[in-house]
């Protein structure tokens, strides 16, 4: 594995391989050690064009449990402002010693173009393009789904994960799509007709366009943002019609299935698509997701940087 | 390959292990196996039956090193494995670290680093079941299965019937 730009770039053995890997990390570092050596002297570089908390703070602080010197950039109040390009912004970071870039870009394929461009020797880990993938928070989401469901740890086959929202503009969604049938098991797409992308049906997925006709189905009800920020038109009447309709409220929380468990993620739009109730109900892992995420991280960081690039390709 | 040890000789080196490490201990109190994956575990848990039966039955742990490797940009990335300390912890422990093969010395470096990020041991010892030579850092063994004088380009094959299916020790020429 030299990037990780994609779910589609992995194997099943990969992404198996991740997640074993981050369990065995995350025992380690909920012990008494909370700093391994292991990626001492290499630089990791958070090249953030797109805002974000949780993301580029669990890369960040996966990176220093690994010991690895990070730098952060983010777009605000750099260069870029200036109007650098994406080209001399990487070579920039790269002649400063970055042996990996965590990329996040408002422009989908950005890490992928980053990666075989030719521009740069670096490592680049896809930290969200755009509207196209967010692989490490697909892998973060299948580690939680894992953890609960303990008797699907090799596969996920048997369970049905309900993905609710704005599909159309969530690079989640589909990263999640992607991982999950790769791990066995039923996905079903619920959001209405203006936020289901074009093609859903090359995903390979079930789509449904009423939220109350596969809630009692599901083993797992995973929340999107509506991302107003993407929002240039208007995708649905008003946000109260929105909520009634696709919201996860207190209604469809005693639907769903006694062991089933709530996932987003975050940052949560209270009162739109999730209600206070259900996202600070005890069936809501918002906050086991983001401790799995370092965990995970953690992971791609070793495996991407962990051995040698030589020894990889031999 | 030609075999250097075999099944009743290993069990016997073990045998005699054991009996050094309660000579020097005087005793199980306070003291702590940690196995070095793969091999070095399942040999710490036949030291570790042998005491049983000998005296007591001992606290038992693995200890993955791969984090502290100090060769991890040499070859592709390594998996980790397990590490479970016993509830004691190793703190103000008798630890003793248990591997197959004593060779260059950096994997027992690469050990003691990660125990120092565990805790403070009142003192650690080493066993192996096999010394080849061919040291690269200051570190001897304190209890050897058997010395055995190579080349540094041969290889020592380490089988134990739990994993491989057979015991038996072997060095031969690399292919």
């Amino acid at each position: 594995m030299k990037n990780l730009l994609s779910i589609d770039d992995l194997q099943l053995d990969d992404v198996l391989n991740i997640l074993n890997t981050a369990k065995e990390l995350a025992k380690v570092t909920s012990g008494p050690v909370k700093k391994l050596p292991t990626l001492r002297g290499r630089t990791v570089v958070n090249l953030f064009f797109e805002d974000s908390t949780r993301t580029r703070l669990s890369f960040e602080s996966a990176a220093k449990r690994l010991s690895a010197d990070v730098i952060n950039f983010s777009a605000k109040g750099s260069s870029v402002s200036k109007g650098e390009s994406l080209k001399d912004t990487a070579q920039t970071l790269e002649a400063m010693g970055a042996d990996l870039m965590i990329v996040r870009h408002h422009a989908s394929g950005a890490a992928h173009l980053l990666a075989n461009s030719g521009w740069i020797k670096a490592t680049v880990v896809n930290a969200g393009d755009g509207t196209h993938e967010h692989p490490s928070q697909a892998l973060l989401d299948a580690y939680t789904i894992r953890e609960h469901f303990p008797d699907h740890h090799e596969n996920l086959a048997g369970l049905h994960i309900v993905i609710v929202g704005d599909i159309l503009h969530s690079r989640v969604a589909r990263s999640n799509a992607l991982l999950l049938k790769k791990l066995g098991a039923k996905v079903t797409m619920v959001a209405p007709a203006t936020l289901m992308p074009l093609g859903i049906h090359s995903w390979g997925v079930h789509t449904s366009h009423t939220f109350d006709e596969v809630i009692e189905q599901a083993d797992v009800v995973m929340m999107l943002r509506v991302q107003s920020e993407r929002m240039s038109d208007s995708y649905f009447p008003s946000e109260r019609e929105y909520a009634r309709d696709y919201g996860l409220t207190l209604a469809r929380l005693a639907m769903m299935k006694p062991d089933a468990i709530i996932m987003h993620p975050g940052p949560m739009n209270r009162g739109l698509e999730i209600s206070g109730a259900a996202a600070d109900s005890p069936r809501s892992v918002v906050l086991e997701q983001v401790k799995n995420g370092v965990s995970v991280r953690m992971a791609i960081l070793y495996l991407l940087l962990g051995g040698s690039i030589e020894g990889d390709r031999s | 390959m030609s075999v250097v040890l075999e099944k009743s000789e290993i069990e016997r080196s073990l045998k005699r292990i054991s009996h050094e490490i309660l000579e020097r201990n005087h005793g199980v109190s306070d003291l702590i196996l940690l196995g070095i994956p793969t091999r070095g575990v399942t040999l710490a848990q036949r030291i570790s039956t042998f005491l049983a039966t000998i005296e007591a039955p001992v606290a038992l742990g693995t200890l993955d090193i791969t984090m502290y490797r100090d060769d991890l940009r040499t070859r592709a990335p390594r998996n980790i494995t397990e590490t479970s300390l016993p509830l004691t912890g190793i703190e103000g422990k008798n630890v003793v670290l248990v591997d197959d093969v004593l060779f260059s010395g950096r994997t027992i470096r690469a050990a003691l680093d990660a125990l120092v990020e565990l805790g403070r041991p009142k003192s650690v010892q080493l066993a192996v079941l096999v010394d080849r030579g061919h040291r690269e850092l200051p570190i001897r063994a304190d209890y050897v299965g058997k010395n055995i004088p190579t080349n540094a380009r041969e290889i020592v094959r380490v089988q134990l019937s739990e994993i491989d299916g057979i015991d038996q020790v072997d060095v031969g020429n690399r292919s």
